[in-house]
């Protein structure tokens, strides 16, 4: 498993997500750039330039025609994939941490910053899928989350609710419509860094930096697996193909001068998603806290991003297809 | 917001309303008052006349203990000279009860002039012996309770060990089980609040509170016995854990009512050290603690501060005798159970530093446990003095009770001393830091007496550099030094620099039968260019781990067997070179370790990164004596781990012998054992992942059943379906260009 370095950054990395066929993968940073790379050879395909703030979160439609970018300039940017062209530009009072585009693309969430006297918020946006209509400067909702300020969201399947996770921990349901909270466990002992959706939606996985993740039923909120690591997490993605969850973090990026690069604990985990307690194996690389993963729709790769500024992808050798536990099967 | 719909509810009039718990909250303590007043007994009696005068000359004596708020002297009437009288007493009022309790403590037995010694008592006192009532009453029998076997964990039939855990508020005892997780024993949160402490024969888990110690044990884990003592921050038992010393750095204070309540009487006020009886929990003893100097500056408490016996019948200290002079050093040895003076006296040496027991050997304790209490062993300790003036600085053995002195030796250029004693007591090093004449370098000498053959026979073994660890061999007649000629050896290092080392192992020669003569400790090899700073034998001898600690970069572990078997031509190789069993057997880090703990047995080691002095991988890990990881636990503000101890064993030599030939029959049984438990735990644990397993998978089924339902209402298709692997498409192209074209003709 040789991975791919993909140096395109010159600051940390934020987030970085594969397009539905997973031949794409968006990469962003705080250093204001949007990258776009090929999945297979890690070949850059280019640029997308605008934002005058640290890059916080993106996402991309179904059928790969547009992504939507939010910033600490306090604006969202939906662009268009093939061109490069910003299609559309929304300003709000604070920073965006976290974009997510509904199943169907018709509408997308933005999850605001708590700052300067404004309450973080998710706000709901309508999305027009033609490139050539004007968006809706509109939102269609505003959810205002209770307690604690929201840390990450997605889509439950069919837009049937939204799900947050918060600062204090705790994972809620919202109802989008009315922004009424439908449900709230508290999940966490300390703030949620990451929350992944699986395949179908019907259940996801939490990272914290209480350094565990966690994998909760989507229509219920009922927990399912924990699996305990020894370092804060900020990341956590669900494998297809194999039963296995990824997890990635480390030491705090403030400490990380403090402390040399092996107690930083700068590994993507694998732990089998079903057993929780029994740690598959560990991919090493990075020489900072691991900031993002994402896995590849079919399966056969991944891609992480750290705080050191590159994207690794590593395509999985044959073995790892072939692991099994004899005596389950 | 409660409303008023249950109006109707509230009560009609003052009457009804229940005050009493504002009542209690607001109540006023009347008896408070009454602790500052004191009744003064054996006064004049005097008439009007004099009443004042003596009032004044009385004020003029307690004004001293602090600021009087009033004095009250009742007189009466004389039946017959009908003048008022006073009746030889008065109440005095002061400010604060602390006040009161400095005057009874100045002029209580005050002698006013001839005929008049003042008795000072408090005023509730009077009233309180007053009231005692005059016949005796004998105490109620207290009902028998049997208590629980303290030394039940060692019927374990598979002779497990026990640890205790101490990790963030959590204190836990576990079985040790070789490769498997340990086993919880039992587990409390903020048992202790400052750090957990094992009796030295494994009986009792002390812990620490702000109020005093306490001790668990017994197979419930309940509270066996408490010691009150504010603020102790140390403890040390006895040998045979009959007494428990305590240190607080907080001098005992009676508090108004004179210590009503606690163990502690008027002697033991400001005192910071108390000697506990642990079987029945009372104070026999407190003593001040020498905390100052012979300058007057605080001195850095050493602990243990009283140093007990082998048999527990002696502890002894060293303190300065008069006050403020240079050399008036004393070692005051006590006896037990009477905790007086031995011989009343306390032995004067001169510059006296520091003094060592001799442990004593198997026999001697052998013997203990059968003479009882009729007869006195004399027991061995050592001592070291400096040199002063023109004597030489002198290492002494004397005998206890007699104060006889059994051995001295002179030595020069003597920096400082350090007294180790072998186990058994047969041999006694002491490992003199020498200095050359010019003060400019320092190295090292070994002093080892061989204090059981006749005249206690010295020898010297000079090593050039610094000793900077020493160690016998338990029981044995082996020893490890690690030395070092770093030049920056001694010089307050950043960062931590890790010293290069040397390690050596010596042997005591014997004699060979033919020639005779006397024995002598010989080396039998030195580890050059290490970086060991440590040495840990374990218990049973044999194995020794050299570690690493305290470096920010190293953190070795190298895994030493003495007694290598080789085979039989080696054998005879081996007398002649006594290296030849000597066999490092592995090598292993452990990244971040501050502790090496053996167990009682020998046959783990456990090393741990503790919380207390860095947060680096904390938690521990499980080794064999050979240095094989069996397990490794990282556990976040992991703070402290120790075995149990266990108390000796009680077969004979005999026995242990017979047990040793016949090792194969028994390392059967518990081979099987092992295996029986492997085999159990797999079967446990592979049923416990497929129960997962079976859940989950019908977790799903249902989930995706419903998923589709929804889908189906909705009239939405799935939009993952269609990423299946017939739909994908893999699209070749192969373009070919051509570059260039020539023709070429070639003619045959």
């Amino acid at each position: 498993m040789r991975p791919i370095l993909l140096q395109g950054h010159t600051r940390s990395l934020t987030q970085i997500k594969y397009n539905r066929e997973g031949d794409l993968l968006f990469s962003v940073s705080k250093d204001q750039v949007v990258n776009v790379w090929y999945s297979h050879n890690g070949e850059r395909l280019g640029t997308y330039n605008g934002h005058v703030g640290a890059i916080w979160t993106v996402d991309v439609n179904s059928t790969s025609t547009l992504l939507l970018t939010g910033s600490a300039d306090n604006t969202a940017k939906l662009w268009e994939v093939q061109t490069g062209k910003c299609l559309h530009t929304w300003e709000f009072k604070t920073a965006i941490k976290r974009v997510a585009f509904s199943e169907d693309d018709a509408m997308a969430l933005a999850v605001t910053e708590q700052r300067m006297g404004y309450p973080g918020t998710v706000v709901i946006l309508s999305i027009k899928n033609d490139i050539e209509t004007e968006q809706s400067d509109e939102p269609i909702n505003i959810i205002y989350p209770k307690g604690s300020k929201a840390m990450a969201a997605e889509w439950g399947y069919l837009n049937k609710y939204i799900i947050t996770g918060h600062e204090d921990g705790s994972v809620a349901q919202y109802d989008w419509k009315t922004g009424d909270q439908i449900k709230s466990v508290k999940a966490h002992n300390a703030e949620i860094t990451d929350l992944q959706m699986s395949e179908d939606r019907t259940y996801f996985i939490t990272a914290s930096k209480d350094k565990s993740a966690q994998i909760f039923e989507s229509n219920t909120l009922n927990h399912l697996k924990k699996y305990m690591t020894d370092a804060p997490l900020n990341s956590a993605a669900i494998t297809p193909i194999q039963d296995f969850v990824i997890l990635g973090g480390g030491q705090d990026a403030m400490q990380v001068t403090t402390t040399t690069m092996r107690q930083g604990k700068f590994e993507c985990r694998f732990y089998h998603k079903i057993l929780e307690d029994v740690e598959v194996g560990r991919v090493k690389g990075h020489f900072g806290p691991i900031n993002t993963i994402a896995v590849h729709p079919d399966g056969k790769s991944f891609s992480s991003g750290g705080e050191d500024g590159y994207v690794r992808v590593h395509h999985f050798d044959e073995d790892y297809f072939r692991f099994k536990y004899p005596e389950l099967h | 917001m409660p409303g008023f719909d249950n109006a109707r509810q509230f009560p009609q009039s003052i009457e009804d309303i229940d005050f009493s718990d504002i009542e209690e909250k607001y109540k006023v303590p009347f008896e408070e008052g009454f602790d500052a007043i004191i009744v003064v007994d054996n006064a004049p009696t005097v008439d009007e006349s004099k009443k004042d005068k003596l009032l004044k000359f009385i004020r003029k004596i307690f004004k001293n203990a602090g600021n009087i708020k009033d004095i009250e002297m009742p007189m009466d009437p004389d039946p017959e000279t009908e003048t008022l009288t006073s009746k030889g007493f008065l109440f005095i009022e002061f400010e604060t009860p602390e006040q009161a309790a400095m005057a009874i403590k100045q002029y209580d037995g005050y002698p006013m002039d001839k005929t008049h010694h003042l008795a000072v008592n408090r005023f509730t006192d009077i009233e309180k012996y007053s009231q005692i009532e005059e016949e005796y009453k004998e105490p109620e029998e207290e009902k028998f309770v049997e208590k629980e076997h303290l030394r039940s964990w060692l019927t374990d039939p598979q002779a497990r060990d026990q640890i205790v855990l101490y990790r963030g508020d959590d204190v836990s005892i576990f079985w040790n089980q070789k490769t498997e997780p340990p086993e919880e024993v039992h587990k409390r949160i903020n048992w202790t609040e400052t750090y957990v402490q094992w009796s030295p024969l494994g009986t009792y888990l002390a812990t620490f509170h702000r109020q005093g110690i306490a001790l668990w044990g017994g197979p419930s884990w309940n509270k066996i016995i408490r010691f009150v003592h504010s603020g102790v921050k140390l403890i040390d038992f006895s040998p045979n854990e009959k007494y428990l010393v305590t240190w607080s750095n907080e001098p005992i204070t009676l508090g108004p009512n004179g210590g009503a309540g606690t163990p502690f009487g008027p002697e033991d006020e400001g005192r910071q050290i108390i000697i506990w009886d642990v079987h029945g929990g009372n104070l026999l003893r407190s003593f001040p603690s020498s905390t100052l100097s012979s300058d007057g500056t605080p001195n850095k408490i050493t602990w243990p501060m009283f140093k007990w016996s082998s048999s527990d019948k002696y502890f002894a200290r060293v303190t300065q005798g008069q006050q403020g002079q240079q050399g008036q050093q004393v070692l005051s040895v006590y006896e037990t159970p009477s905790m007086g003076l031995v011989g009343n006296k306390s032995i004067k040496i001169e510059g006296l530093v520091d003094f060592e027991w001799a442990p004593a050997s198997d026999k001697e304790k052998e013997k203990d446990k059968h003479s009882g209490e009729k007869k006195q062993r004399e027991e061995l300790l050592s001592y070291w003095t400096p040199e002063i003036g023109n004597q030489p600085a002198r290492v002494t053995l004397l005998n206890i009770p007699s104060k006889e002195i059994v051995r001295t030796r002179n030595l020069v250029n003597v920096t400082d001393c350090k007294m180790h004693w072998q186990s058994n007591g047969d041999f006694l090093c002491v490992k003199v830091g020498r200095h050359t004449k010019t003060k400019k370098s320092t190295f090292s000498n070994l002093e080892i007496f061989r204090v059981r053959e006749k005249d206690i026979p010295v020898e010297v073994i000079e090593v050039k550099d610094v000793v900077i660890a020493f160690a016998w061999e338990p029981k044995g007649e082996r020893f490890a030094i690690i030395t070092t000629s770093d030049p920056n050896y001694g010089q307050p290092t950043q960062g931590g620099v890790t010293l290069k080392t040397n390690v050596s192992f010596y042997y005591l020669e014997k004699p060979k039968p033919d020639k005779g003569g006397p024995a002598n400790f010989k080396l039998i090899k030195t580890l050059e260019k290490k970086s060991s700073n440590a040495i840990y034998w374990s218990p049973q001898g044999r194995h020794v781990i050299l570690a690493t600690l305290r470096s920010s970069t190293i953190f070795d572990l190298e895994f030493w067997d003495l007694d290598f078997e080789t085979t039989l031509d080696q054998k005879e190789f081996a007398k002649a070179d006594p290296a030849a069993c000597l066999q490092l057997m592995s090598t292993q880090e452990h990244y971040g370790v501050t502790d090496v703990e053996w167990d009682p047995t020998g046959r783990y080691v456990i090393t741990s990164s503790s919380f207390w002095r860095h947060s680096i991988e904390n938690g521990y890990i499980l080794w064999d004596f050979k240095g094989t990881q069996l397990q490794r636990h990282l556990l976040d503000k992991f703070k402290q781990l120790l075995w149990r101890p266990r108390p000796k064993s009680l077969l004979t030599s005999e026995q242990k012998k017979a047990i040793k030939k016949n090792l194969r029959e028994y390392s059967k049984k518990f081979d099987d054992d092992d295996d029986w438990v492997k085999l159990k735990l797999s079967k446990g644990q592979f049923e416990h992942r497929r129960r997962l397993m079976e859940e989950w998978n019908a977790w799903r089924k249902r989930v995706e059943k419903e998923l589709a339902e929804e889908r189906e209402n909705a009239g939405i298709v799935s939009p993952s379906s269609r990423r299946d692997d017939d739909t994908i498409e893999v699209i070749e192209e192969w373009i070919e260009e051509v570059v260039e074209e020539t023709e070429e003709i070639i003619e045959d």
